[in-house]
């Protein structure tokens, strides 16, 4: 049960301010023409419209960063035995507690969208996990849609509650504050503000507002289906990819894109294992020792995204995009390349899919308030089962992109010199 | 650990096998007495010394760098420090616009047999570098986030009328890139609408149909020389502005695309816009309804109201300082040329001139904020139409690692230093570097330092030429503006 509140942007402000004293207090900042989420002191949080600008680049940061040590190693000659290294390690896990402040409902469901294959199955990702632990997301419910917004198509909305701990929405003379979870409401209980029950109305009519500010909803159906029966039509793929300078700024903006790549930095004697960003756009991503590369076109790494976004994602999570539709890989395009009509272009030029592959992922018809999807999880038996199912081919796909790559490659070479070595092989 | 521990500073020396670290032994042998803050790494020639090895040292702390061969005419290879003279030279200009003192930098020759010269080259270079003391650390120095030129009334007179009105001529220039297709080329890159009036996007076009699409205006931003490479071998035609032009002759120029594949479509231009000085003028993100371009003015409805934006506030920088509105080399030149303007007395964008205003320490200041917030995609080296390594670019290589993968702002640095020494002598301005950059960093001033020095000193300017040789490729016996270094 959500609770309300209202707060005056002063009194907002000041309670950043205190928060700020506990917290790593992440909220946007201009830099240059560009927005970024970046760590406020208490000093710093002044100008209340000054957090509530879009960030050009996504929040995932705060989970995922550009970069972080998973080991720390040390080697030290033994003092009896110089032949002998005595070798110390050190991981350094977890996080301080963080508050992610005027990020947008996209920004806050992409991290829900991260969070599958980092923590659920088998194996989970302390890294992450710690780090989503020390995590609280205060969202702004949007005020307004941007040109390039399409939250609506997957699933999202502009003030929706996914991912987020609190949700505050503009009002005449301040915010309504709405506790989304447990976290949330822990954080408002001690803030001192006034409820906000009898603004709950004006909050929701700002949230129709900005819900009517959206473009036409989307009309594709049975998306992760036709995307993958898609996947043979190379043709297709070179067309609509002829334009893509195969840079990955798009990847680098998500806020779902995952891909990492692990190397070892420093010297063999003194050194760390990183993880950093990657991306599916550089033709080194999927480089093989054997220097095959399975993705060497660019045609091929554009379908990888597309369709781990729209068509694997869902397969493996319950028919849930990977792709939040927030727009930024639109508007920083350098060739404008527009995400939402190689979709549609994919979908509705598919080929004919049987029936049983059609209806296997159940997400419904963007948009549409209906009940949860049977989970759409193909079990290995039944995709066994359908040899001619168009949507086979690219199986493994999704498990490669977040489990972690190769490292274990390296160690298993023979180590020879000081030099840092990667653990995606390259040249 | 030294003995003068906390007095010595870090001086990195390159010395060549055959003569500088002969001398140096020669000096060794002779007990002179020399400082020993130096460092030595015997290369086999000056002409190995790669400016990178320079500037990654003085990025990561080094105080100051010292290169040294064999007297001009006396290499042992013939020529080795013939290139390394000129690349040094423009490297020790280049190194003002990020904020390290050029004289922390020098290069100079020593024979083998010049033991004492060698003894007088290390005691002046050591006695500068002291003097100048410890070189300031990049995690010392205070970040600027601002780009104070990039306010309205800090941009740059454009030196010849710009204008974003129709082209008379566009469709005739359709006709005949239709009878070029006709006559068997597999398809003309050209731009069409993109996904609203402001943008458009490139595209390859190979039907009627498609180039009935095809539009021309000041909105034609990117430069679509960068896609020529990927089509090697095919007969395509690619439609051009001037200063696309110039990226298309670099290309032939280095023999990475041949001419008889290649069928240039050319129309005078009246300049293109920054789109972000276009967007600043009307609320974030609004739908943009429709476009009307007329004269020097550019209409644009959004949410049901008019916005108004002059080409004079719009254009890029590159295009207010542009001398080449059109197509330096084409096989079908549409419509009347553009009136070429006289050269500009200098051509620096914005971010150029507000950097030589700078003291140097603010400089390394500015590139401390700006790279703060790039994100590595590498966006910048992807759009740029020279950087022809594609996907063996040295800043991915892990053997040597040039860089690592950390999120770390002298990284980031490195990496557009790396790309801008690359392209020093071949970048064409085109600024896709810059425009590509989804964070908006002013990396092309990098580029712009580069090309400017050697605008003056070898009087060459890369892409007008297709049998010009960029002179970091190319060296003199006797260099008419390169004066050696007096060494105190």
């Amino acid at each position: 049960m959500s609770t309300f509140y209202f707060a005056a942007p002063d009194a907002l402000l000041g309670w950043l301010k205190k928060l700020a004293a506990d917290y790593r207090v992440l909220a946007p900042r201009k830099e240059g023409r560009s927005v970024m989420f970046r760590p406020h002191t208490a000093d710093e949080l002044t100008d209340m419209d000054e957090l509530l600008r879009r960030a050009t680049a996504s929040p995932k940061g705060a989970a995922i960063p550009h970069s972080e040590t998973l080991v720390r190693f040390t080697s030290t000659k033994d003092a009896e035995d110089p032949a002998r290294l005595n070798t110390s390690l050190e991981a350094p896990c977890g996080d301080v507690p963080t508050l992610l402040f005027g990020g947008r409902p996209c920004d806050a469901r992409g991290f829900v969208v991260l969070d599958r294959p980092y923590l659920e199955g088998t194996f989970k990702d302390p890294y992450y996990a710690a780090r989503r632990d020390a995590l609280v997301i205060v969202s702004q419910a949007c005020p307004t849609a941007f040109a390039t917004c399409f939250c609506h198509w997957v699933g999202g909305s502009p003030a929706g509650r996914e991912g987020s701990d609190i949700l505050f929405t503009a009002v005449d003379g301040g915010f309504v504050l709405e506790s989304v979870t447990e976290k949330g409401a822990k954080l408002l209980e001690t803030a001192g503000f006034a409820s906000g029950e009898d603004k709950k109305d004006e909050a929701e009519a700002a949230h129709r507002k900005a819900e009517a500010s959206l473009g036409a909803p989307s009309t594709l159906e049975n998306i992760p289906a036709r995307v993958a029966a898609r996947f043979r039509d190379e043709a297709f793929w070179i067309k609509e990819t002829e334009k893509c300078l195969s840079c990955g700024a798009c990847t680098y903006l998500c806020p779902t894109c995952q891909c990492f790549t692990i190397t070892d930095e420093g010297s063999q004697l003194d050194g760390r294992r990183i993880r950093s960003w990657d991306s599916c756009m550089s033709p080194l991503f999927t480089l093989e020792t054997s220097g095959h590369n399975p993705r060497a076109e660019k045609f091929k790494r554009m379908r990888n995204r597309i369709s781990h976004k729209f068509s694997y994602y869902p397969q493996s999570y319950n028919g849930e995009y990977s792709c939040v539709g927030c727009g930024r890989c639109v508007v920083s395009c350098p060739v404008s390349l527009d995400i939402r009509q190689v979709v549609k272009h994919a979908v509705e030029g598919a080929p004919e899919i049987a029936q049983e592959a059609a209806s296997k992922p159940a997400k419904p018809a963007p948009g549409a308030e209906a009940p949860k999807p049977a989970p759409a999880r193909v079990k290995a038996s039944a995709a066994a089962s359908e040899p001619a199912s168009p949507v086979e081919e690219p199986k493994e796909a999704p498990k490669a992109e977040a489990a972690p790559k190769a490292p274990a490659k390296s160690e298993a070479r023979p180590k020879t010199g000081g030099k840092p070595k990667s653990g995606k092989k390259s040249r | 650990m030294s003995v003068l521990s906390g007095k010595e500073l870090r001086i990195v020396g390159f010395l060549c096998n055959w003569c500088s670290y002969g001398g140096a032994d020669t000096a060794g042998t002779a007990r002179a007495t020399q400082p020993t803050d130096l460092r030595i790494i015997r290369v086999p020639c000056s002409g190995r010394v790669n400016p990178l090895f320079v500037l990654k040292a003085l990025m990561n702390g080094a105080d100051g760098v010292l290169v040294s061969g064999c007297h001009p005419r006396d290499c042992h290879y013939s020529a080795g420090n013939f290139y390394a003279r000129r690349r040094l030279e423009i490297l020790k200009e280049f190194l003002p616009i990020v904020g390290i003192d050029p004289a922390r930098f020098e290069y100079t020759w020593v024979s083998a047999s010049e033991g004492q010269r060698w003894k007088e080259v290390v005691t002046s270079f050591t006695e500068r570098i002291h003097r100048l003391g410890p070189a300031p650390k990049w995690a010392d120095v205070t970040p600027r986030y601002d780009m104070p030129f990039s306010a309205p009334e800090k941009r740059l007179e454009p030196i010849r009328p710009l204008g974003c009105g129709a082209n008379p001529s566009l469709p005739e220039l359709r006709e005949a890139i239709k009878k070029a297709l006709a006559e068997g080329l597999e398809g003309v890159l050209g731009w069409k609408p993109g996904f609203d009036a402001l943008h458009t996007e490139p595209v390859f076009m190979q039907t009627p149909e498609e180039v009935d699409q095809l539009v021309w205006g000041p909105f034609n931003v990117h430069n679509l020389a960068n896609f020529l490479p990927q089509y090697k071998g095919r007969k395509i035609g690619v439609v051009v502005k001037g200063c696309d032009s110039k990226g298309v002759i670099e290309l032939l120029a280095e023999k990475l695309i041949e001419k008889d594949d290649v069928t240039i479509f050319g129309m005078g231009c009246n300049g293109t816009v920054d789109l972000n000085r276009v967007l600043e003028k009307m609320p974030e993100g609004v739908a943009i309804e429709n476009v009307n371009c007329s004269g020097n003015t550019i209409r644009v409805t959004a949410a049901g109201r008019e916005y108004t934006v002059s080409m004079q506030d719009a254009a890029q920088d590159k295009c207010r300082q542009c001398t080449n509105p059109n197509a330096v080399l084409s096989d079908v030149f549409v419509g009347p040329r553009v009136t070429e303007p006289m050269a500009p007395a200098d051509g620096r964008s914005g971010a150029l001139r507000f950097l030589d205003d700078l003291p140097l320490e603010e400089r390394m200041g500015f590139w401390k904020g700006q790279m703060e917030r790039c994100i590595s995609c590498h966006a910048c080296r992807s759009a740029c139409p020279m950087c022809v390594c594609r996907d063996h670019c040295v800043s991915d290589a892990r053997d040597p690692a040039w860089l690592t993968k950390e999120d770390d702002v002298v990284q980031k640095l490195f990496f557009q230093l790396i790309h801008a020494q690359h392209l020093a002598g071949r970048c064409t301005g085109c600024g896709e570097c810059q425009r590509a950059c989804p964070m908006g960093i002013p990396v092309f001033a990098l580029k712009q330092q580069f090309g400017r020095k050697i605008k003056q000193i070898f009087g060459y300017g890369a892409g007008m030429d297709v049998n010009g040789v960029p002179p970091l490729l190319a060296y003199q016996v006797e260099e008419p503006n390169i004066k050696e270094h007096e060494l105190s």
